[in-house]
């Protein structure tokens, strides 16, 4: 058997193993072990994927196997990696581990919330190992639906309306993106889904201008594309952390993932021809997204703000269409990935305390929780492209690499995307002076306590990987690139 | 010369050690490890110094050597950023400057900051920043400089806000940072243009003097001017931020609410120059491609620093004066680099700024710590507190006495000579810009005095508790920069930093010398008229500029414009209006998708009462118009 399916195995054994287990220290005990292998598995994934790209092996994708499982339409389940699946794959493990230490203390219904979140990790595990076009989508909507439920059980605040809102859009937009994965299988007449196979059988232009607009469409929604982004404010301050965390550290990222595997690399020409208009509102949404961060006093709300900044940002990135823009996308999805989960864990760590998610109802909390605070701020940086964090890695690689088109829409539309830099560090900074520093606000806060092992834990990891990134790009950038590289030939 | 490695990773180490563990050491091993990593510091600084200038001369001709440099991030085919050391004159030189700097606030903050809470986490912050600024002056590419330039405000934003629970520090240091982000916006951009156009990131190749690789950017126009004078112009703006240039200036008399220790080595020695080092990096680029844009540095130069010095006139607060002051006379570095020439004598303004830079950086290093060592002394920073210190704090007066003589330009302190080749220069370059800036330099010498004779002459103040000289920590470092203060100016300085790298021999104009001199002399015998001793003309002054005092002592409104800008306009029309649109308009265009389905599925739900007559009827209905409709038509 190909190792990559243990991705999908381990997250349901955990939920087979969690049926028959009883106590909370056992659900906790299967969570903690599964989500730990997962992490060991990617790190094995890696380590594994360097060593063969090392000895000389240039195949678009390594570790292949496929297997059919529906005959009549020829759908397959395919499984195999390149540099982006695999940083993607490392993405998530971390991710799900960390989550599951931040979920430490979730009451009620603690085995039935684990479950929807490995049902949830299976989903996403599935999609990035898989290569044909129809199990990927299946994966998709794996990963989908349980959010449904995290959200309406486990949420806070008006969870049924942000549920609905959610996966009603989310829903919707998975339908175009179908019609266009159809389209794409019979328009190219392939007797497969598999992309590698797809890649081969390009689509004459005007199907390509059709079917590309319903599948960047149909990802781009999952991505936060301006303007259908609006179910991500109200869904992420709704959910629980973890799957706040999980959402838009990985949820999000299989929009854009699914963007450029898909929609870019199998109609390229489309691609070139209609970039320019979803360059202009993924670049609208860039600065949108911040400067509607600026107003929001909900911290969950800025970081939701931002996040759409920054995922558009991603798309702007895959659109701009050169090796070194999509490294930087890539790059980008690993590093917003880290800091917005990073950010959602410490907001829950403090609405947990303080019972309110409102700056204005706070004030100098530093002093009170210095961990939690100095934390925050160490977020914040990385989210503002401070250099040694990965934000700066990610947002720089993407404006050199957008700079490299030559014509004026894409430069000016680049200017515009840096101009986000500047706008960000405004409601970071003014949300850090606002709830942390300064004085002590409310008196009621003045005895609450920092955060427990199991939190930092959670905290130290995701922070770890964020300076891992800003400090040391260069193996990252490498792997990611090199895919590219292939990617791009292909397609052209 | 590997091991100027060193003086990167110390200071780095020094902060990750007192970062993780600070709060579990001890004041005094943390400040140990602070200070100790600093030393060590400085004198690998002073080795390499010594060992550059000595031996890496061929020809006459300084040579730059780059001992390391490794890949650190691939873009694209032909450009990347690398992580290395670059040692060549002016980046030597600021190695000395900042290593001394640094090294004497460390000493001094062991006094000054004693006991205060936090004092780990501010000695981390002090290392962080020394690491950030050495990386900067040291950075082999302009990507590299920028991301030292960046972890340099980082730096700058920590130490502002260092007391984050006064609301006036927290203000501050986020006013600096996101005005000097502004800026380093345009100088991002500058990179982009400027590497698009040139494929490269390296000092090395921009600054050869080659014009091969401008060519394209050159001939590529934008609005009618060339890309490369737009990046040039644009790295300059960024350069303006850090540098405090007019309009960009308004975060740094803020910027005085971080510790006064941290306001002598970041806001007047080392960070707030990081725009004339940029400059002068690239000034090769600039002198022999796009001169418009070193007259642009000319004229904002000119321009900052007699606005800043007229602003300084009227400032109570002792440190704004000081601060005012700095960017007056970066305005000086400026205009020097502004008009300078490549070659020969041409260069004396490349020459002078550098000078200027050095002299100013220890004179003005030595001017806070004195105000710092004042502040301590009075707990206030309000002139109208201080007044006939003298005999308390007999050290503090003597070494601020010799600061102000040197900012003044009195002979033979260091400024004097600095500020005389600037000026020699400024009148090299039009006769109008020459009188301009020696009427700011009268103005210099006049405001520094008033400031001196306010703090330590004039009528003694009621105190709690008699002000008393401060401990040694604080006093050691006051002589100790003292002794450049009075002897830098003897330095050959034509001999180490030039434009062209060549030695040149200075040659005193004493015309320029001459004139600057007496303009100083005068300012300070009105100083002296007006504040040495108590009297009634005192009071009359500002009554007698009226509105210009009132203007200036608003800083020329220029913090109502910013306020205006982002609070009415940013803020509240542009973002207020994103938020509002987001939520009703995009977000109500789903919503109403939501409730027109809705309402629909209300209306037809009445179709499927599951009443069997109901649906026999519609039945029997339906097979009779389709009847009729096969039969009629």
């Amino acid at each position: 058997m190909n190792f990559l399916s243990l991705f999908v195995l381990l997250p349901l054994l955990m939920i087979l193993a969690l049926f028959v287990v009883r106590s909370r220290k056992q659900i906790l005990g299967v969570m903690v072990t599964g989500s730990s292998l997962l992490v060991l598995l990617s790190a094995y994934l890696a380590y594994h994927y360097i060593a063969v790209r090392n000895s000389g092996n240039t195949d678009s994708m390594l570790f292949t196997a496929s297997l059919s499982w529906f005959k009549p339409l020829n759908i397959q389940y395919a499984v195999g990696v390149d540099g982006v699946s695999v940083v993607m794959l490392c993405l998530s493990s971390v991710i799900v581990f960390t989550g599951t230490f931040v979920s430490w203390k979730i009451a009620p219904l603690t085995k039935e919330f684990f479950l929807w979140y490995c049902l949830l990790a299976t989903g996403v595990y599935g999609f990035f190992i898989t290569l044909d076009l129809f199990t990927l989508f299946l994966f998709y909507e794996t990963a989908l639906i349980p959010m449904y439920l995290l959200i309406g059980v486990w949420g806070s605040g008006p969870k049924a309306y942000s549920a609905m809102k959610l996966t009603l859009m989310l829903m919707g937009s998975s339908m175009i993106l179908l019609v266009g994965i159809l389209g794409i299988y019979f328009g190219s007449g392939a007797t497969s889904m598999h992309i590698s196979e797809l890649v081969h059988h390009p689509m004459a232009a005007e199907q390509q201008y059709f079917f590309f607009t319903l599948t960047f469409f149909g990802f781009g929604v999952l991505g936060a594309l301006f303007p259908f982004h609006t179910w991500s404010p109200d869904g992420h301050a709704s959910a629980p952390t973890a799957v706040s965390m999980l959402h838009a550290g990985v949820l999000m990222k299989l929009g854009g993932y699914g963007c450029f595997r898909i929609a870019i690399q199998l109609m390229p020409m489309a691609a070139e021809r209609l970039s320019p208009i979803f360059l202009l509102l993924t670049g609208i949404g860039v600065v949108y997204g911040a400067f509607a961060a600026i107003r929001q006093t909900d911290l969950k709300y800025i970081n939701a703000y931002s996040s759409v900044s920054h995922c558009n940002l991603v798309l702007f990135a895959i659109l701009m269409l050169t090796q070194t823009s999509m490294t930087g996308a890539v790059l980008q999805m690993l590093s917003h990935g880290l800091i917005t989960a990073l950010f959602f864990a410490l907001i829950g760590m403090i609405y947990g305390r303080t019972h309110t998610r409102l700056i204005t109802e706070m004030g100098g909390l530093m002093k009170i929780m210095p961990f939690l605070g100095v934390s925050f701020v160490i977020a914040g940086f990385s989210n503002i492209g401070v250099p040694g964090l990965s934000g700066f890695v990610a947002e720089m690689t993407i404006f050199v690499g957008s700079f490299e088109n030559g014509d004026l829409f894409r430069r000016v539309l680049t200017i515009a995307a840096v101009t986000s830099i500047v706008v960000g560090a405004v409601y970071i900074l003014r949300s850090i002076g606002r709830f942390l520093q300064g004085p002590l606000q409310n008196e009621g806060h003045g005895k609450l306590d920092d955060a427990h092992w199991y939190e930092r834990l959670a905290v130290v990891t995701l922070i770890a990987g964020i300076l891992y990134i800003g400090s040391f790009p260069t193996g990252v950038a490498e792997i990611i690139s090199d895919s590219f590289g292939s990617l791009l030939q292909v397609a052209k | 010369m590997e091991y100027t490695l060193f003086i990167l990773l110390l200071p780095l180490t020094s902060f990750i050690l007192l970062g993780l563990f600070g709060i579990k050491l001890s004041h005094k091993i943390s400040g140990l490890i602070g200070t100790g990593s600093l030393l060590i510091m400085a004198q690998l600084s002073y080795v390499a110094a010594f060992s550059y200038f000595t031996t890496q001369r061929i020809d006459a001709v300084f040579q730059t050597v780059i001992p390391i440099n490794v890949l650190w991030l691939k873009m694209g085919t032909n450009l990347h950023i690398d992580m290395g050391i670059l040692l060549d004159p002016i980046s030597v030189m600021m190695l000395v400057v900042i290593s001394t700097v640094s090294l004497m606030v460390h000493i001094y903050s062991l006094g000054y900051m004693k006991g205060e809470k936090g004092f780990q986490r501010y000695y981390a912050f002090l290392s962080l920043f020394t690491f950030s600024m050495m990386g900067l002056v040291l950075s082999t590419n302009i990507f590299q400089m920028y991301i030292f330039w960046e972890l340099v405000g980082v730096s700058s934003y920590l130490l502002i806000g260092f007391y984050y629970t006064k609301p006036s520090a927290v203000a501050a240091a986020k006013k600096a940072f996101i005005v000097t982000r502004f800026a380093d916006m345009f100088f991002l951009i500058g990179i982009l243009v400027l590497s698009y156009f040139t494929q490269t990131f390296d000092f090395g190749t921009l600054t050869s003097g080659d014009s091969s690789i401008f060519q394209q950017a050159i001939s590529a126009q934008f609005l009618g001017t060339s890309a490369l004078v737009w990046a040039m112009a644009l790295i300059f703006i960024g350069g303006t931020g850090k540098s405090a240039m007019f309009p960009l200036h308004i975060w740094l008399p803020d910027a005085m609410e971080g510790p006064t220790p941290v306001s002598a080595l970041i806001h007047a020695a080392t960070m707030v120059v990081a725009g004339v080092y940029l400059v002068a990096r690239l000034f090769p680029v600039y002198v022999l491609f796009t001169p418009e844009v070193l007259q642009g540095v000319a004229y904002v130069g000119a321009f900052t620093s007699m606005f800043a010095a007229l602003i300084a006139m009227v400032q109570t607060d002792i440190k704004r004066v000081l601060a005012f002051s700095t960017i007056s006379q970066i305005g000086f570095m400026m205009v020097a680099l502004g008009v300078s020439k490549l070659e020969g004598h041409h260069g004396l303004g490349y020459m002078a700024s550098m000078f200027h830079l050095y002299t100013h950086a220890m004179f003005k290093a030595l001017l806070f710590l004195g105000a710092g060592s004042v502040i301590h002394a009075v707990h206030s920073n309000e002139m109208e507190n201080m007044g006939g210190l003298r005999k308390h704090m007999p050290v503090t007066h003597l070494t601020f006495l010799i600061a102000c003589l040197a900012i003044a330009g009195i002979p033979p302190f260091s400024g004097f000579f600095s500020k005389d080749e600037i000026l020699s220069a400024t009148y090299h370059f039009s006769t109008g810009m020459g009188i301009w800036m020696t009427v700011v330099a009268a103005l210099t010498a006049f405001y520094m005095f008033r400031l001196y004779f306010s703090i330590f002459w004039g009528k003694e103040k009621q105190h709690a508790h008699t002000p008393h000289e401060s401990p040694k920590s604080m006093t050691f470092p006051l002589v100790f920069l003292a002794i450049p203060t009075i002897l830098g100016g003897l330095i050959p300085f034509g001999q180490f930093v030039t434009a062209n790298r060549a030695p040149y021999a200075i040659h005193m104009n004493w015309m320029v010398a001459g004139v600057s001199v007496v303009v100083a002399v005068v300012a300070i015998f009105i100083a002296s008229r007006l504040y040495q001793y108590p009297n009634k003309r005192t009071a009359t002054v500002p009554t007698a500029l009226r509105g210009f005092h009132k203007a200036a002592s608003h800083r020329f409104y220029m913090d109502e414009v910013y306020l205006f800008i982002t609070k009415k306009i940013l803020f509240n029309g542009v973002s207020r209006v994103f938020a509002w649109f987001d939520r009703h308009v995009v977000d109500g265009f789903i919503n109403g998708i939501a409730s027109v389905t809705d309402w629909f599925s209300v209306r037809i739900r009445g179709f499927q009462s599951g009443e069997i007559q109901w649906y026999a009827w519609v039945f029997l209905f339906g097979t009779l118009l389709i009847t009729a409709l096969i039969l009629f038509v």
